[in-house]
């Protein structure tokens, strides 16, 4: 139960159960679709990006509680942040949950260094990384809606 | 070297001894079972997937290449001959256990997926006109959908699909109106993979054939519990895997109606599907070499074999009894689940409970299961169109084989009651 409780943080159960900035976005200037043919896990983000700031960020998708969380705490840690920095800090994330030397000089993960267990589930690695996949996309995107497969 | 006689002896002992045991004995004969795993003892419940084979295939895979490994069907010396009897010697296995009129109606494949394949290529391939309907239905694997959407894909064939009540079950007069003077071919399978559900194939054959159609049944989910027996339900084609009966991996079989076969032509070309070569042109061997081109794989038909013994040692009428007795138990247990919900309530089921447990997404079940040594398999089980019909993304499902027993059912609801601690609104 202890491994499992690594895993499943109270914070990701709590943004899986309730996610934040969970919803449709009407004056969206990015968005993309993110999907998992395997299991099935869909993403839809919604980012309102001015002046290369990224100022509000929406989603909405089904997911075990690894993506839903994980989607919901990047809409918290992204907003008011540069596109540059946003970038940045998808590149923290991954070497977390892939086990890589953390780059000191990049950005601060902050809450988000309760998906660190994950990195003890491969098969896993997949759920966290789905929201960021698809926020890259959006990005490169522009208005385009984009997919991951 | 042991003497034929001896030999002979051995094998009725090892028969007398799988016949007289119990179920509950034959579980010490599948290695994989005694294991560890994240500090439990292993609770395998994802025998839909793939079922562990029992030691007497394993030995008699080894055993292949230890001695009689080579080519079959060609060569004159003592290992192709070897080889060649192993081999067709496993299709008069796989003849009686379907109990098909001829074992030249038995077509070695890697597995149902190639099987379905294959008759949507050479079958598909001669005659189906554009407007020809393809009737599926909702219960459907991705293997027996997607080989027919290619096959429209390519003739301008319709295919259409029978409907499942919210029960599982198929609704066979839906089914009945579907069926045209244009339908071709019904295929459905014989048991979900995903609900369980057993579908009542012998009475789609009477309509399709009425209909003029012909049918092709997946039996994939039902050769591992139940008896299956191609003259008695009347199908026109059977498919079925190897590795989901305890055999290995990369192997089945496809059954296909002597006249049936002998009038499609081949689907893959090269060796041993050939009668005479020539560059100005080819003709054709008979079924089943027609449609295995290539070297097969030897060692799989030989544990398939081999499985289909052990099979028929420990009794499919035992099994199916013993399965279905733990069906019940599994399901009267985990009703004591709060918030968990069975998806999939036919009146006939075999091998497997779906289920949902309301808050948890089904891959954090797995998840959670996987820590404490319980395997079960979280998705949508290659069925993704039946799981929109269901409104759901995907379930989590526990499925049983002959050595399942009332303490891997424990184990995975002692799991789950750890699972909605876990969950539990905090």
């Amino acid at each position: 139960m202890d491994d499992l409780r690594q895993l499943y943080q109270e914070t990701i159960l709590d943004h899986g159960r309730r996610p934040r900035n969970f919803g449709a976005m009407d004056d969206a200037t990015h968005q993309a679709d993110g999907y998992n043919p395997l299991c099935g896990d869909k993403v839809h983000l919604y980012l309102k990006v001015n002046d290369g700031v990224v100022e509000e960020l929406k989603f909405e998708g089904q997911g075990c509680a690894i993506s839903t969380s994980s989607a919901s705490l990047m809409t918290e840690a992204l907003k008011g942040r540069s596109v540059d920095e946003a970038r940045d800090l998808f590149a923290q994330v991954h070497a977390m949950l892939t086990g890589k030397q953390l780059d000191d000089m990049a950005a601060e993960l902050g809450k988000l260094a309760v998906f660190e267990g994950v990195k003890q589930y491969p098969l896993r690695v997949k759920c966290a990384t789905l929201a960021w996949h698809t926020l890259e996309n959006a990005l490169a995107g522009g208005g385009e809606v984009a997919k991951t497969e | 070297m042991s003497t034929a006689g001896q030999k002979i002896d051995e094998v009725e002992a090892a028969v007398e001894r799988l016949v007289s045991q119990s179920l509950a004995d034959l579980r010490a004969d599948f290695p994989a079972l005694d294991q560890q795993v994240n500090g439990h003892p292993l609770a395998y419940l994802d025998n839909a997937a793939t079922t562990h084979k029992p030691r007497q295939v394993i030995e008699a895979v080894a055993n292949y290449y230890e001695r009689d490994n080579s080519n079959v069907h060609r060569g004159v010396h003592e290992l192709s001959q070897r080889a060649t009897l192993a081999f067709e010697a496993a299709r008069e296995k796989v003849r009686a256990f379907i109990n098909a009129a001829s074992k030249d109606e038995i077509v070695f494949t890697r597995g149902t997926t190639e099987a379905i394949n294959l008759v949507a290529n050479a079958w598909g391939g001669e005659g189906v006109a554009a407007g020809d309907e393809i009737l599926i239905t909702e219960l459907e694997h991705h293997s027996n959908i997607v080989p027919w959407q290619m096959l429209a894909q390519r003739s301008g064939a319709v295919v259409k699909v029978a409907p499942i009540n919210d029960a599982g079950e198929l609704e066979l007069e839906a089914l009945a109106d579907l069926l045209s003077p244009r339908t071709r071919m019904v295929a459905l399978n014989y048991v979900s993979n995903t609900l369980g559900s057993i579908n009542p194939v012998a009475e789609v054959v009477r309509l399709a054939h009425d209909a003029g159609a012909l049918v092709l049944v997946d039996a994939a989910q039902a050769t591992p519990h139940l008896a299956v027996d191609v003259q008695e339900l009347g199908c026109d084609f059977l498919a079925f895997s190897g590795h989901k009966v305890y055999g290995p991996t990369g192997i089945g079989a496809l059954f296909g109606r002597a006249e049936l076969l002998e009038a499609m032509p081949p689907w893959q070309g090269g060796g041993d599907m050939i009668e005479q070569v020539s560059f100005s042109g080819s003709s054709y061997a008979h079924p089943p070499a027609r449609f295995e081109a290539g070297t097969p794989n030897v060692a799989g038909v030989v544990g398939l074999g081999a499985a289909i013994d052990y099979l028929e040692c420990a009794g499919i009428e035992r099994v199916a009894t013993h399965e279905h007795e733990l069906l019940n138990y599994a399901e009267g247990r985990l009703r004591e689940i709060p918030g968990l919900r069975i998806v999939g309530t036919a009146a006939e089921k075999t091998g497997a409970h779906s289920f949902v447990v309301e808050g948890v997404h089904p891959h954090d079940i797995g998840t959670v299961l996987d820590s404490f040594g319980v395997a079960i398999r979280a998705g949508h089980h290659c069925t993704q169109p039946l799981m929109e019909r269901l409104g759901l993304v995907a379930t989590a499902r526990a499925s049983f084989a002959l050595y399942s027993n009332h303490d891997d059912v424990d184990r995975l609801i002692d799991a789950l009651l750890k699972l909605t601690e876990l969950f539990g609104d905090g």
